[in-house]
């Protein structure tokens, strides 16, 4: 793979920032776009664009056709038996609050539990504390070990037939742990528990299918896969999804509308009311286009290796705990703490070097108690970053060091 | 490594110094006036103590807590600053700080701010203005009895 002309692809990359060359470590928070994701909004709002499902003109025809080929291009860009399976969402987050306030009313009783891990998104673990305050359910998580996997045992001790919903990160944001998502959905579906797998952090980081992983729901985020902000996907298991109520009420999921009542239309409109975020959805599909030209085991491998590289190098830094697996298999960020700079200090000190970082809880305050860290640092990385930047990191660290001890 | 001007006026090595050796830190021991503040988008907390003469001037005041650099040396530098002051005095000190480090306007009294001053490169990092407050607010609570 020629990973130096695939960045070429992204024209956010090629700029100075306070006099240096942008080095972006900062795409697990979003990522960057490539120009064939930029042209294909462009291109709907100068050429297509027009509301969609309902008029029967040219332009209306034409962005209806796109954003449902989007539909099919999602649906098999995470391996799901039907495009009828694919809800366009804002996001991770707004697909977690669909399943939390259509299936969680639903089905969840006082006296339920919903189960979790210890290192959970807030997105997914508020709008559950939410689901459970309504309903009377139990919110409970599984403990994470100081190596920043799941305890295995406490899965054994915790997922019973008293839980209904399984909701779990697929790659922590804040440790890099990639969860056995495959293993952890069987174990479920042999206590006859429902699924919901995070994918904000994996989707575009490696081949998804979501009937191989045996999940009921998977969301994803448009934005961190090269796509617009805004958009995303929630899958569901067409047998859920059938049953479900609607969440949000207007046009677009009615079949029919009186004073007195109405009937919705079958999944997935039903879940979509509204004028919906056509051009995300367009963006989205040629972001899924994108991916998949490169290839998402190439990807997966790349990330791989910037994120070995990226552990190891790192640890030559005195001072520094990395938090998450030490090594081999984890996401491609690396979260840190070090012990002569605090986090936000050491993003301002970079950031003055042109590296852009974050610094922060990152959404996870629970997990940064459970390691006893006030927050970290975290560098992430995508597959058009280099060797050379993560080296670039690294010599900007010892600076800081000298500066700061 | 060539570090930019608005880095050097930010860390000058006042600030650092103070951020690594934090003066007047610790607790005092009950009976005190005590707050807690945090900052929860990035974690950083701290826990004030102060006591006072019956005439209403802080007669000591110790703080304890975990931070950046930038509140770790603000919160240092204002227990240096205040003790000693009157409540009202110490309030004044306070307003004049604000403005510096928001860029909010001259403050009525520089020279009362001495070193204080040197925390003026925080004006060019907005998102940095609650780290100088941290302890400044903290102390504004715990006169007022929160």
């Amino acid at each position: 793979m020629d990973w130096h002309r695939i960045r070429s692809d992204f024209p956010i990359l090629d700029q100075q920032v306070q006099g240096h060359p942008l080095v972006y470590l900062d795409s697990a928070a979003t990522s960057q776009k490539p120009r064939t994701v930029i042209q294909a909004l462009s291109h709907y709002y100068e050429r297509d664009n027009s509301n969609v499902h309902r008029a029967l003109h040219e332009l209306s025809a034409r962005a209806t056709d796109a954003f449902e080929v989007a539909r099919k291009k999602a649906a098999h860009f995470i391996g799901a038996a039907s495009e009828n399976e694919i809800i366009f969402t804002r996001g991770t987050t707004e697909g977690i609050n669909l399943v939390a306030n259509t299936w969680g009313t639903q089905n969840l009783r006082q006296g339920d539990v919903i189960l979790v891990t210890g290192m959970e998104h807030h997105s997914n673990l508020v709008p559950w504390q939410l689901l459970a305050q309504r309903t009377g359910a139990v919110l409970k998580h599984i403990p994470v070990l100081d190596d920043g996997t799941l305890d295995n045992e406490a899965i054994d001790t915790l997922l019973t037939e008293q839980v209904k919903l399984f909701a779990f990160v697929h790659i922590s944001n804040s440790l890099g742990t990639i969860n056995p998502a495959r293993e952890l959905c069987a174990r479920a579906k042999a206590v006859g528990v429902v699924t919901l797998v995070d994918g904000a952090q994996s989707a575009g980081h490696m081949p998804i299918d979501v009937q191989d992983l045996g999940c009921d729901f998977f969301v994803l985020s448009g934005h961190k896969m090269c796509g617009p902000t805004g958009i995303g996907v929630l899958y569901g298991r067409m047998a859920l999804l059938e049953t479900m109520p609607p969440w949000h009420g207007g046009g677009e999921m009615i079949l029919s509308v009186s004073f007195e009542t109405s009937s919705y239309k079958p999944p997935p409109h039903r879940f979509e009311a509204g004028t919906p975020n056509i051009a995300g959805v367009i963006g989205l599909a040629a972001a899924i286009d994108y991916l998949e030209g490169i290839g998402l085991e190439n990807i997966q491998r790349h990330d791989h290796n910037l994120a070995n590289y990226a552990v190891q190098r790192m640890s030559e830094v005195p001072g520094i705990r990395i938090l998450g697996p030490q090594s081999g298999h984890r996401g491609s960020l690396v979260a840190f703490h070090l012990d002569f700079a605090h986090p936000h200090d050491l993003v301002e000190f970079a950031n003055s070097h042109g590296i852009a970082m974050r610094g922060g809880h990152h959404c996870t305050q629970p997990l940064m108690k459970r390691f006893k860290v006030p927050g970290t640092t975290r560098a992430s990385f995508y597959f058009y970053n280099t060797l050379e930047e993560i080296n670039r990191l690294v010599e900007v660290l010892f600076a800081a060091r000298a500066f700061f001890t | 490594m060539p570090l930019s001007d608005e880095l050097r006026d930010l860390y000058q090595q006042v600030i650092l110094d103070h951020s690594r050796n934090p003066r007047n830190h610790g607790e005092i021991p009950p009976p005190c006036l005590h707050a807690h503040g945090d900052n929860p988008s990035c974690g950083d907390e701290i826990d004030v103590y102060l006591r006072l003469t019956e005439d209403g001037q802080i007669e000591d005041l110790k703080f304890t807590g975990q931070g950046c650099a930038i509140s770790q040396a603000s919160a240092s530098m204002m227990t240096q600053k205040i003790k000693g002051k009157s409540k009202a005095e110490a309030e004044a000190i306070r307003e004049d700080f604000r403005r510096v480090v928001m860029g909010d306007g001259a403050p009525a009294d520089e020279d009362a701010l001495g070193e204080l001053i040197l925390l003026e490169g925080v004006q060019k990092f907005p998102q940095r203005v609650k780290c100088a407050m941290l302890a400044w607010r903290a102390v504004e609570q715990a006169l007022e009895g929160k």
